[in-house]
């Protein structure tokens, strides 16, 4: 089964990942700071709170309050990292837009339990439109990890960018594919697999599925590139172009609405630079719904088998 | 309080008023009944209160001032030029093309300490900046000007809320309660009800004052220096249009710039006034 399917087991969760680089970063620059809308326990940025209380600030239930304040402590000096869970910074988001990116400020957000992946509370705590609509912003830098390694190291990293993201985050326990020497590039894909006859651009949690779809379609002959694509922007261009002429077989997976996430993203960069034929796997522009998420993965069409049977069709369509 | 100094004040505050005409009948765009309502409040805390330094704007101790209410840029622009952060000559660019001095503040003006344009936001930011200033163990002061059709913005009282759980005593919110907004006058379009019972309520200290009385506005700003581990609101009882006859209370001069024929009876009726 695929990799969401494993989540009992144990591993350990992006926003895992997030708590323990947030401690980090706030011992790397005494100015970092948190802030939290009552979600401090599922976000993990409790574990700063306990590190740093007179540095954490509890901003209650008012997502638009958290952003605007973290605004503030941003042009004084400090380096605010806001979290909440990803469906509700969207409630912030005319603010994010007109405070935060409009001046380029260097606020981080954190929007956890994102995707279909948040599984039994169902569509309302789902985001499935966080990537593209703060990806639409200008000035705006989007990074989805892909396991907890990569969440810590990319919490640190974002220290020495300055201005404003946005770092999606998933609620469920994935396995670990980083080791702790791992370096995270803002902006780099990252091959996780290489292949030949087709590559699978994916992130977060379908980094996992595809890497198991990758699995079983060796089985059938298809050699299949996987590419971690954790900064949905600004995405890797270069490498997304050379892999889709290498192959001229290019599949997109994502727990995101199929319009204007990643898949989006790399239809705009193949559409006027190396136009070829494209599949785009992710929520068919529709909402989810409460049940397990592995059972949604599956039905949703996002498990590992379901990509795999995707990639195949496509592959011999061709 | 000095009479000549009071004096003074008011004619800052009638120039303010002169140039928030002058600019927006000049680029037939902006918003000038906000700008004249809050011409006295402005002149009180620029050349009265704030402690800034227009050859330094970013100077770190400096006193924040926040215009929440960001669409009042007109009078906000004009009070800036007069303190020096830059020449009245750039008054002429407002809203055109390639200007510093765009529609809404941007923080790349000199003395500009946020960005409005987007009503209820400036007064989360101010909050901010009032943590920051309690973090860093400074001296200086946060102060923001909020609208009274702004106040109906919900993250306007998050952020009251807010204020008074951190115990921001060194912030004070001014509502510039001019009774009016775009379509008409803010108790039919959404009435706040008793602004001063809402913010007591909320944790803050309280004071009321006639917003077009100078030493009202001096007396409640100094006052607002009492610390005492509340946020100071200073509701400001003003007249939307102020000193110009037929714009007063009327909300059609919101966003809308005078013709020529409006502008020369606005500079004949302020000129008056000196």
């Amino acid at each position: 089964m695929a990799g969401i399917a494993k989540e009992q087991k144990g591993k350990a969760a992006t926003r895992d990942g997030y708590g323990k680089g947030l401690i980090l970063a706030g011992i790397k620059n005494k100015n970092v700071v948190a802030l939290d809308a009552d979600l401090s326990d599922s976000t993990r940025s409790e574990w700063f709170k306990e590190k740093f209380p007179d540095r954490f600030f509890s901003m209650g239930i008012a997502e638009q309050n958290m952003i605007g304040t973290a605004a503030g402590l941003s042009v004084s000096g400090k380096i605010p990292y806001a979290s909440s869970f990803a469906i509700f910074s969207e409630r912030a988001f005319e603010l994010i837009r007109n405070i935060v990116s409009r001046n380029n400020l260097n606020v981080k957000i954190a929007g956890s339990h994102a995707g279909l992946a948040t599984g039994e509370d169902g569509k309302s705590a789902q985001a499935i439109e966080d990537i593209a609509i703060y990806r639409s912003l200008p000035n705006m830098t989007v990074i989805q990890p892909a396991d907890a390694v990569e969440a810590e190291k990319a919490v640190v990293a974002l220290l020495d960018y300055n201005g404003p993201s946005y770092m999606r985050l998933l609620r469920n326990p994935l396995p670990i594919i980083h080791d702790n020497n791992y370096k995270f590039n803002i902006g780099k894909g990252e091959i996780l697999r290489k292949g030949k006859d087709a590559v699978i651009f994916a992130t977060g949690t379908m980094v996992h599925e595809s890497l198991e779809a990758a699995e079983m379609l060796k089985e059938e002959k298809i050699n299949t590139y996987v590419v971690n694509i954790h900064t949905i922007k600004p995405i890797d261009e270069k490498l997304i172009i050379s892999l889709a002429k290498k192959t001229n077989c290019v599949i997109t997976a994502e727990d995101h609405n199929i319009i204007g996430g990643l898949g989006g993203a790399v239809a705009e960069v193949l559409g006027e630079n190396y136009p070829c034929l494209m599949k785009r796997i992710g929520l068919e522009d529709r909402y989810g719904e409460s049940g397990k998420p592995a059972e949604l993965y599956e039905k949703y069409g996002l498990s590992a088998n379901k990509v795999a049977e995707k990639v195949k069709k496509f592959v011999k369509g061709k | 309080m000095d009479n000549k100094k009071i004096a003074e004040l008011k004619r800052t505050a009638n120039e303010i008023r002169k140039e928030s005409i002058i600019i927006t009948h000049r680029a037939q765009s902006g918003h000038p009944g906000g700008s004249l309502s809050e011409a006295d409040i402005l002149a009180a805390l620029y050349f009265y209160k704030l402690r800034v330094n227009a050859k330094k704007p970013d100077w770190g101790d400096r006193d924040r001032f926040v215009l929440s209410k960001g669409h009042a840029s007109p009078g906000y622009y004009a009070a800036l030029a007069m303190k020096g952060f830059f020449s009245k000559k750039e008054l002429e660019s407002f809203r055109k093309i390639n200007s510093m001095l765009q529609g809404h503040p941007e923080l790349k003006i000199p003395g500009v300490d946020f960005a409005g344009g987007s009503l209820g936001q400036g007064v989360c930011f101010a909050n901010g900046l009032a943590i920051a200033g309690k973090l860093d163990k400074k001296n200086y002061k946060v102060y923001v000007l909020i609208g009274d059709g702004e106040a109906q913005e919900g993250v306007v009282w998050e952020a009251s809320m807010s204020a008074a759980f951190y115990k921001l005593d060194n912030l004070v919110y001014i509502l510039d309660k001019n009774q009016v907004q775009q379509t008409g006058l803010t108790k039919d379009v959404m009435d706040i009800g008793n602004a001063a019972e809402k913010w007591r309520a909320f944790g803050f200290n309280v004071i009321e004052i006639n917003g077009h009385n100078m030493e009202d506005i001096l007396n409640a700003l100094d006052r607002s220096d009492n610390k005492n581990g509340k946020p100071t609101m200073i509701i400001a009882n003003t007249i939307k249009g102020k000193g110009v006859s037929f714009m007063e209370l009327n909300h059609k001069f919101h966003g809308k710039a005078p013709n020529d024929e409006e502008f020369k009876r606005a500079m004949e009726e302020l000129n008056k006034k000196i």
